[in-house]
């Protein structure tokens, strides 16, 4: 591969804590390889502020192959930069031009308070999946052969792509309302187009909804640019269908 | 040497579980709200394990360092889990897949463990798809399969190339449910920096609180560890950045033995190391080694060309390619196992033949340019044209390539913004997962009583060399399957104990160690970071405790890790407070722990004088290269107890490995 080095600035939001206002820092990094991720580039930027003593800059990561959800940050404006259907671990400084200026910053939404630095607490969503993002049933190993119940490709395909949400954010990041819709009604769907997830379906509805509202996300008004940034390309398709099977629930409920 | 004492009950293999669950002692459901179990890590083991025992009605407390039990890295496995089905109707059964797994790991498991998580691979399979993980169907709407290494049946269930994260959002999915009913008291951004013990028995942890600092004690009636592999020691790895030897070590430290630290598998279709900033290696699926030929150029200018960038691969004619695993294993080809493949692109690239211009030139290729023109064809044919244009051929040969591995194509070309249907993909091995760790008896138990291990953090079920598609399979055995009888047995004489107080002076010791460890490390008036040992340590590890091990080199590894381990605690910076969100802490304190790991790594090699399995000393293997186990002599489990700093006064203990079911024979893949 044709590697290269180039030099970039940074603008970085710095925050000592969830107490404290927070400021944009400016960084210079110099011999930046463009086969670096993006992560790797803040990897070596800390190592350089470490070595003059300054404080490193938090932020996180863990399986830095676009699967664990744990990266975020938002550049130039974007939720995991600007290539499309990958996360920030993914992204490679090939994509920025030497001279750049690379504006980073956290997750902005009421319901993701910021920790540290580019680190935000994302456990509203832990919470929303505990309030019903599950199917009621315990450890045995026994309920039934696993090729009891037939499913039909398509709804197993279409349970599968929903079921693919890594949990990262970047769809509330990106909404302009802070809203959490992308995220709950994956699950949502997963477990309503399945069998299994049929029998408890409208009350699981209504309440990830309800620890959605009281999380403080925001509504959904169908803007879209949490499909377009999301890394895994959830469906807006999932919106419709939680919308519907809120609607169900609530008549039944009625 | 003492022996140790697996706990395996008698009687006849395929009986020996039902038999011995018959007879374990039960906690009655009103007294097990007053029994406290801590589970650490929540992948696959610890997410399963701390489910089950909550539905139980056990008081669970859950650790995780992420932010969410979700991320552990069990999130990361891509091919699949395997399970003794026989949906495929190929003559698959609980005894093949025991067997498939005892000769993968070249002789060096514990059969009745094996044979156990065969038998319940069948019930994980089916507690799954209760839950609404959508593995892949067929278009009858049953349950597709796919065969994978070391097996001759399909048995491995999957979901496209994420079947690790769709298990594991199962298994948060329930863990999540108890959490919402009290049962399981979970803490995110903790991390276990050591195991109390309290007359003996493991009784609790202290674990920081990663947002705020604080030092925390917690006590149990048991802990449960299920802390994942040790990858990590050599810096670069296909781990996640976080995973780390910390629990598994500091349990060791309190006597808990560690078993077979040496076996590591390498895995042969890695991303090459780009450069020296590189902080993570990337791994390409198993499967592509299906339609993928390995190559290196035959001639060393060739190689030297392509690095320098004046020779494209595409421009090495036929005749002056080495497929040298094809040369190698005529029989077995581009798929013979992991161990084998990943030493023989070492053999080449130490050669000089390595094609990747990086520091260290490893790197070979693995060419779809074959396959794409056979599929090509074949699609032609099937279609009814049977005189395909070039042209025709190369675009079907790629459509076909791109439906079956796209995801895969997708991600090596964001990676190294090369087009892989246009150019070879450029390979190389790169440390995956770890067989050693904490040793565990029958029940799962180690060496200190009420400290259990579970996952990849144990030792007990792949021996020297694990199959693909296993690693998911053993994880969730040990924490659905086998952890909630074997810990209630133990917890049946905790019922009058009463709550453990964390006011006891174990507590207060272990708090203080732990809390010396930190403030010396933060007033440390060092220079260096801690990546930059780490980064040492790894050179050293892969170097010399890598795919090619010798006496001279382990030997040399032990006393460079030793004074490498000196200079770390002199000279290391660790910025920031304690009391805050410190990440340069967090990784000091895992560095810490990998140092001494690292030592006894090399030390295991070094005792073990044969080749098996992950594990090769160049001393052993035959004239064509291949490894020499020795059964007379190395037939055993090495399980090493610590003995203060010096690594060098770990005392070795060794369990015999009896086979009684299964006659031990040699590998051969030619």
């Amino acid at each position: 591969m044709a590697s290269k080095t180039i030099n970039i600035n940074l603008k970085i939001w710095r925050q000592k804590n969830v107490n404290s206002k927070g400021s944009m820092e400016t960084y210079k990094l110099d011999n930046v390889s463009t086969d670096s991720s993006f992560l790797e580039m803040l990897d070596q930027l800390n190592e350089q502020l470490v070595n003059s003593r300054q404080e490193p800059i938090a932020f996180d990561h863990d399986c830095r192959e676009g699967i664990c959800g744990m990266c975020s940050l938002y550049i130039n404006g974007e939720a995991h930069g600007p290539d499309r259907a990958v996360t920030t671990c993914q992204l490679h400084m090939r994509k920025f031009k030497d001279g750049e200026t690379i504006y980073v910053e956290p997750w902005r939404a009421k319901a993701f308070p910021v920790i540290k630095d580019l680190v935000v607490d994302r456990s509203a969503f832990d919470r929303i999946q505990q309030a019903g993002g599950f199917v009621s049933v315990n450890t045995s190993g026994r309920t039934m052969d696993a090729n009891a119940i037939p499913i039909g490709k398509a709804e197993a395909d279409k349970a599968f792509e929903a079921a693919t949400c890594i949990g990262c954010g970047a769809c509330v990041a990106s909404c302009k309302n802070a809203s959490a819709m992308l995220f709950v009604s994956a699950k949502v769907s997963q477990l309503a187009l399945l069998p299994q997830g049929q029998v408890e379906a409208q009350q699981r509805v209504l309440n990830m909804v309800k620890q959605m509202d009281e999380e403080g996300f925001g509504n959904c008004t169908n803007t879209g640019a949490c499909a377009v940034e999301c890394p895994k390309e959830i469906s807006l398709e999932n919106i419709a269908r939680m919308n519907r099977e809120y609607l169900k629930a609530m008549v039944a409920a009625d | 040497m003492s022996i140790l004492d697996s706990k395996i009950p008698e009687g006849h293999i395929s009986k020996k579980w039902t038999d011995y669950k018959d007879h374990l002692r039960l906690v009655a459901p009103n007294n097990r709200p007053k029994i406290d179990v801590i589970v650490v890590g929540t992948g696959l083991a610890g997410a399963a394990a701390a489910a089950s025992l909550g539905e139980m009605g056990y008081n669970v407390k859950a650790f995780c360092f992420q932010d969410s039990p979700r991320r552990a890295h069990s999130i990361a496995a891509q091919g699949g889990i395997n399970a003794a089905k026989n949906y495929q109707n190929d003559g698959d059964s609980i005894y093949r897949l025991f067997y498939d797994t005892i000769k993968g790991g070249d002789y060096r498991a514990r059969e009745a463990n094996v044979h156990r998580l065969a038998e319940v691979s069948g019930n994980i399979i089916d507690q799954c798809v209760a839950q609404g993980v959508p593995f892949a169907r067929e278009y009858g709407g049953l349950l597709d399969n796919r065969s994978f290494g070391g097996t001759q049946v399909q048995r491995t269930f999957y979901a496209a190339g994420q079947t690790g994260q769709q298990l594991l959002l199962g298994a948060y999915s329930a863990i999540s449910r108890q959490i919402g009913l009290g049962n399981v008291q979970m803490y995110n951004r903790h991390e276990m920096l050591d195991l109390v013990k309290v007359d003996g028995k493991a009784r609790g942890i202290i674990a920081r609180n990663l947002i705020t600092g604080e030092i925390e004690r917690h006590s149990a009636h048991a802990v449960i560890l299920c802390t994942g592999g040790y990858g990590n020691v050599y810096f670069l790895s296909t781990n996640a950045m976080g995973s780390n030897v910390t629990a598994a070590w500091k349990a060791h430290k309190r006597g808990a033995y560690f078993a077979n630290p040496c076996y590591v598998q390498i895995h042969p279709t890695c991303i090459p190391v780009h450069g020296t900033n590189q902080s993570k290696l990337t791994l390409m699926s198993e499967s592509l080694r299906n339609s993928g030929r390995i190559w290196v150029p035959k001639k060393k200018e060739d190689a030297q060309a392509i690095r320098e960038g004046k020779m494209k691969p595409t421009e090495i004619a036929e005749e002056d390619r080495d497929y040298y695993l094809e040369r190698r294993y005529p029989a077995f080809g581009n798929l013979v196992p992991r161990d084998v493949a990943s030493r023989a692109a070492k053999e080449r690239c130490d050669a000089g033949f390595g094609i990747e211009a990086n520091d260290t030139m490893e790197g070979v290729y693995l060419d779809f340019s074959a396959e794409i023109i056979s599929k090509g064809k074949q699609t032609a044919y099937t279609a009814g044209n049977h005189n395909p244009s070039q042209e025709e051929i190369l675009k079907l040969g790629k459509k076909w390539v791109e439906e079956k591995y796209g995801n895969l194509f997708q991600m090596y070309e964001k990676i190294t913004d090369e087009n892989p249907y246009e150019t070879p993909m450029k390979i190389y091995p790169a440390v995956h997962y770890t067989m050693g760790g904490v040793w565990v008896d029958y029940n799962l138990q180690s060496t200190v009583p009420g400290c259990f291990v579970a996952g990849e953090a144990n030792f007990s079920d792949h021996g020297a060399n694990r199959l693909g598609a296993s690693a998911l399979m053993q994880g969730l055995a040990d924490g659905y399957f086998v952890l909630p009888y074997t810990v209630s047995d133990y917890l049946a004489g905790d019922i009058r104990t009463g709550k453990i107080s964390t006011d006891l002076p174990e507590f207060e010791e272990a708090e203080n160690h732990v809390k010396d460890l930190i403030s010396k490390f933060l007033t440390n008036n060092g220079s260096k970071t801690v990546d930059h040992f780490h980064k040492r340590l790894g050179h050293i590890m892969w170097n010399k405790v890598g795919m090619g091990r010798n006496v001279q080199g382990l030997t040399e590894a032990i006393s460079e890790i030793a004074a490498l381990r000196e200079e770390f605690y002199k000279e290391v910076y660790v910025p920031g407070d304690a009391n805050e969100l410190n990440p340069e802490l967090e990784k000091a304190l895992r560095v810490a722990d990998f140092m001494e790991l690292g030592q006894l790594m090399a030390r295991d090699a070094l005792q073990r004088n044969e080749s098996c399995g992950g594990h090769f000393r160049e001393e052993y293997q035959d004239a064509e290269g291949e490894t020499l186990r020795d059964d007379e002599n190395f037939n055993f489990v090495g399980a090493w107890e610590y003995k203060g700093m010096d690594i060098n006064q770990s005392e070795l203990h060794k369990e015999v490995l009896n086979y009684e079911y299964i006659k031990i024979a040699a590998r051969n893949y030619k």
